[in-house]
């Protein structure tokens, strides 16, 4: 997979509820999710936000509820995939599961700026940022969870069996 | 090499010889959970795979929790999606209404989960269960789908941190005091993809209550799950409920595990943690002057009788002062049955406490308890993120059910040696 987008950075421990405030999770409509997306992290983040641009987080990104409804409003927002130090154990799974890419990459996070643009290759596990020569290598991605990638999710993967 | 417990339980629903951290398996599902808000997107999932049929109606469990009673028409409706497919489904533990409480004290209350049982839960929270001695972890909801199909779902082995608590604690210090404590110790990672292994002396004479709260709050350090190795506190707990087979594990004297952490919990006073994290704890000694608008004592972390029982000891013949909206959930019909008939109501009522239906509502800021900007609440729950009970701009203390009633009493964050 290959992505290229302008980044926008939030910090460490961005929790379910700063992704998607549960006062929303009356509903599980991807479209009415993704008008939510981030809001208790940055209110104005729906309004500045471009589809294919990418978030990139620090540690422990997702913390917090299971809410599949996080990375649903991620993907319905139109972020092409998320970057960070580090995820929390169930964003990790849901993500995989449910088809939002996501990637580990412990040095990226210092050498990026707000609004520059970054280049990943998901093969070859490296990402670029536009103009600059430097490159970061992608924490491998599991066989098992490349597997349920290729199989376009967890119930696609079991269907498959 | 020996196994922890952890490993040992996930072992015993695999159908391998040996296991190690790190690995990948596949193992069978004892009970698998899900509730109002994270059903149906797992309904929709298991309809789309072409699911007809669960995987076994006594093994699944929908519980209509959180934003119940019904708080508006879309959440009227995600109920009704979770009703129709627990009667078409014959889903034996389905509750709402009348019958239902909050998941993680309804489901050990009712016997349905049982130390030894491998329990996956749409809900963060399913890790409480780990104070019976199952193993018990929280997942999405495609993964509770697949679970509903199958009875079958992967999991790599954590690895395992073992705290050794020891010291005889003080009075007004709970379980909930020791979780905080640890979690101040170790951050909101400081247990990633890792099993929190509780042991030791004070761990040894800790009642169920304070063990739930506890595991309750595993998640929050970041965890796959928190466990208890089951004893007789346990057995006597669960003999009265379970209605099947259950089996007590314990870890091997030469388990392995990433990192040993001893605590005297001797020392420790109540503990509060600020806005907004759970790690961000300090003693209640060394909170300051803070002003509260707002008490709340109940969820899956202390909703519970024995922490409604020590609310009561300090609220009796007391009143919540003017500001403070004093708000008491008890977390089951049958919690709010038994403080009705101890007395513990006509206590709440005589010190100003509104009674909260059984809900998570007020928690996860969903309804029954919302807070305003520039509002401040002490709460017995389990996470303070920003507008976790309301607006983005109010603020969450997470403490005991002690500190939440002197703190509504003097209107301000308080430990109850201060009235």
């Amino acid at each position: 997979m290959h992505f290229s987008g302008k980044v926008w950075k939030f910090g460490d421990n961005i929790d379910t509820d700063a992704i998607i405030p549960a006062r929303y999770l009356n509903t599980s409509d991807p479209k009415e999710l993704a008008l939510h997306c981030m809001e208790d992290a940055d209110p104005d983040f729906m309004k500045i936000m471009k589809p294919g641009d990418i978030i990139i987080g620090g540690e422990n990104f997702g913390c917090g509820s299971s809410r599949e409804h996080a990375p649903i409003a991620i993907k319905a927002a139109g972020i092409s995939c998320v970057v960070a130090k580090s995820f929390a154990r169930i964003f990790y799974r849901n993500s995989f599961n449910m088809g939002l890419p996501i990637f580990e990459s412990r040095e990226l996070f210092d050498n990026v700026a707000e609004g520059e643009e970054i280049n990943i290759d998901s093969v070859k596990g490296i990402i670029s940022i536009s103009g600059k020569q430097k490159t970061f290598s992608i924490n491998p991605i599991p066989p098992f969870m490349e597997q349920l990638i290729a199989d376009g999710g967890l119930l696609k993967h079991i269907a498959k069996k | 090499m020996g196994n922890t417990i952890t490993e040992k339980i996930l072992m015993a629903h695999t159908k391998l010889k040996e296991i190690h951290p790190g690995q990948l398996i596949n193992a069978r599902v004892d009970i698998a959970l899900g509730n109002d808000i994270t059903a149906p997107i797992a309904i929709r999932e298991f309809r789309a795979a072409g699911g007809k049929k669960v995987f076994n109606k006594n093994k699944v469990a929908l519980v209509l929790d959180h934003f119940t009673p019904n708080k508006d028409i879309n959440s009227a409706e995600q109920c009704k999606t979770v009703r129709e497919f627990a009667m078409e489904h014959k889903i034996v533990h389905f509750y709402e209404g009348g019958q239902v409480g909050v998941e993680h004290a309804l489901l050990p209350e009712k016997g349905i989960v049982l130390p030894g049982d491998l329990v996956i839960g749409a809900d963060s929270h399913t890790c409480t269960y780990g104070a019976l001695g199952a193993f018990a972890t929280g997942v999405g909801s495609t993964d509770l789908a697949a679970a509903m199909l199958e009875g079958v779902l992967w999991f790599k082995v954590p690895q395992s941190i073992k705290f050794i608590i020891y010291g005889k604690i003080k009075k007004w210090v709970s379980g909930k005091d020791l979780i905080l404590n640890i979690i101040g110790r170790i951050g909101v990672d400081g247990a990633l993809y890792q099993s929190m292994e509780f042991t030791g002396e004070t761990i040894n004479k800790l009642p169920m209550a304070d063990r739930f709260s506890m595991a309750n709050m595993a998640i929050e350090a970041g965890a796959k799950n928190g466990i208890f190795a089951p004893d007789a506190i346990t057995k006597e707990y669960i003999k009265s409920r379970a209605k099947r087979p259950y089996k007590f594990y314990a870890s091997d004297a030469d388990a392995v595990y990433s990192q040993i952490i001893e605590i005297d919990a001797g020392k420790l006073e109540p503990q509060v943690a600020f806005p907004h994290l759970p790690s961000n704890v300090k003693g209640v000694s060394k909170a300051g002057k803070v002003k509260i608008d707002q008490s709340l004592i109940g969820s899956c972390t202390n909703g519970r009788i024995e922490d409604l029982r020590v609310a009561a000891k300090i609220l009796k013949k007391r009143k919540a002062a003017p500001h403070v909206r004093l708000i008491i959930a008890p977390a089951t019909p049958l919690i709010y049955k038994q403080a009705m008939q101890e007395g513990l109501l006509e206590i709440f009522m005589k010190a100003d406490a509104v009674i909260s239906p059984p809900s998570c509502g007020a928690c996860l800021g969903g309804h029954l308890g919302i807070l305003a900007s520039g509002e401040r609440a002490v709460a017995t729950t389990n996470r303070n993120f920003v507008g976790r009970m309301g607006h983005p701009k109010s603020e969450v203390y997470l403490v005991s059910p002690a500190v939440a009633a002197a703190s509504a009493v003097l209107g301000r964050i308080a430990s109850p040696e201060e009235l």
